[in-house]
């Protein structure tokens, strides 16, 4: 299932211990129209809360966070000549990146949905 | 991500006259120049981005500072303070103009019309209250100064701007870019200005504050106008190479380095009838006859990455010092890229000159563009 973190990633655990990461859509509806996103390549080790990357609109650049530790082993290669995809479909086709979790179990403490929206309602 | 604050304006800020208006309209506000304004509305900067270049945007411009001079010689006395030709302008028409320091650099960028005998002055609405101190003390006795800062301005701009407007203020339509007339709109005492900061023809509609609500919704409920906040005002004036006073111009640039030596009026330069008498005149006279130590130059990035205001700009991808300084960057939804303004060294200052900026720590290549990215729109 899917989690979430405070800063507006989500992360959902797939096969063979990767993770698939996003940002919420309610961060993508605050951001606005997305005009370039470029998450940390692949082979880049994280730690949860490091800076896994940037994301522009056309007024401001925001940075996105790692969720959990891990490694970075894909980028969404699709957002390169697509960054609006980020506005249209942020909680699915629109992902940013995938990693190899460094502990499976670090995703349980982070928030699930219902969690997050009141954490957003709470804003 | 990072999160966004949550967006009510502090309570210090100013309202405008159409505040309720925008609110209603479910404008997102930002704190600018002291007051409460859109950055956008629902459908987001893009959308009012290219809306304006293909129909009419209306945006609430009041914060920007209305000053009228009205009485003998205040045409003559504005001249010390700016390099534009001020006392050769004809009723019914506007100049730009900028507002001189001593050191030759520009305090301010303003619009000057004269009607009915009296200077009708624009500024910007950072530095409104300093204008007017600087403008009442270089005026002689008889000369009065009026601060209308209370009044609402509404910028209509877009292809379609006049005929939406010509439906509630006909005599428009038969207007010339900067032209400037006092009419009714929609039944409502207004001055109009046929001009405007997006590089699209457009009008400037100065208004009673009373009337701004009433104006605004009769344009809104025209079929060509949309709405629009100062995130699309920002897009569109960078895509028509418009400078922005705090950024792209600013006291320590003279007006040769910001490549507006056009706004000098004729008769103001050397060997004109009322050559200099402005403040900085040396200034810039000597770089008319020597050249600028800097130039303002249009900068397109050659990857997808926006590169905005502060980034440092270099001549080699690694090494050296910096060159110059980006001073406007962001993106450019008409010309589909990013794109920005900055200052280089004249040897660097032709179009194509390769450059990289300096961004998040890396260098990102970009190329010297003319200006501007998009062609205007002007009914000349």
């Amino acid at each position: 299932m899917r989690r979430y973190t405070a800063t507006h990633e989500w992360i959902e655990a797939g096969e063979g211990g990767l993770a698939t990461v996003g940002i919420t859509s309610h961060a993508a509806a605050q951001l606005g129209d997305v005009v370039f996103v470029e998450p940390k390549p692949s082979g880049t080790v994280l730690a949860a809360g490091d800076t896994a990357g940037v994301i522009e609109s056309v007024k401001a650049a925001a940075d996105l966070y790692a969720p959990v530790a891990g490694e970075v082993v894909e980028v969404n290669p699709l957002l390169a000549d697509q960054p609006g995809l980020v506005n249209e479909a942020p909680e699915g086709e629109g992902w940013l990146f995938r990693m190899r979790l460094a502990d499976a179990a670090s995703l349980d403490a982070l928030m699930d949905e219902a969690a997050y929206q009141a954490h957003v309602a709470a804003l | 991500m990072a999160s966004a604050a949550p967006d009510a304006p502090a309570p210090a800020l100013l309202e405008t006259p159409l505040g309720a208006l925008n609110r209603r309209l479910g404008a997102r506000m930002v704190p600018f120049a002291g007051h409460a304004l859109p950055i956008q509305f629902a459908d987001g900067i893009m959308a009012e981005h290219r809306w304006c270049r293909a129909s009419a945007a209306l945006f609430d411009v009041s914060h920007m500072g209305q000053i009228a001079l009205a009485g003998p010689g205040a045409d003559a006395a504005l001249e010390a303070l700016v390099p534009a030709d001020i006392v050769g302008l004809p009723e019914g028409r506007q100049r730009y103009a900028l507002l001189m320091n001593e050191a030759g650099g520009i305090d301010d960028d303003l619009m000057v019309a004269r009607l009915g005998g009296a200077l009708h002055l624009v500024v910007n609405g950072a530095v409104r209250e300093a204008d007017f101190a600087t403008i009442r003390a270089a005026m002689p006795t008889g000369v009065t100064v009026e601060p209308r800062f209370e009044r609402a301005l509404l910028a209509l701009q877009g292809p379609k701007a006049v005929d939406a407007l010509a439906r509630h203020a006909p005599a428009a339509a038969a207007m010339r870019f900067m032209d400037a007339a006092a009419m009714p709109v929609a039944g409502a005492p207004a001055i109009v200005t046929r001009s405007g900061y997006t590089g699209e023809d457009g009008f400037e509609i100065a208004l009673a504050p009373a009337d701004a609500g009433r104006v605004a919704e009769a344009l809104l409920a025209e079929p060509e106008v949309r709405p629009a906040g100062l995130g699309a005002r920002d897009s569109l004036r960078l895509e028509a190479g418009l400078c922005l006073y705090g950024q792209d111009l600013a006291p320590d640039i003279s007006p040769v380095e910001a490549g507006l030596v056009w706004s000098i009026g004729k008769a103001r330069r050397p060997g004109g009838a009322r050559a200099g008498g402005y403040r900085g005149a040396a200034r810039v006279e000597r770089e008319l006859a020597h050249g600028p130590a800097r130039l303002r130059v249009g900068l397109a990035p050659v990857g997808r990455a926006p590169v905005r205001a502060g980034a440092a700009l270099y001549a080699a991808e690694a090494g050296g010092e910096p060159v110059g300084r980006v001073t406007s960057g962001g993106f450019g939804p008409s010309v589909e890229r990013p794109i920005a303004m900055g200052y280089v060294p004249p040897a660097l200052a032709g179009a194509g000159t390769r450059l990289f900026a300096e961004v998040r720590g890396a260098r990102l290549e970009l190329r010297v563009h003319p200006l501007p990215f998009v062609p205007p729109g002007f009914r000349r």
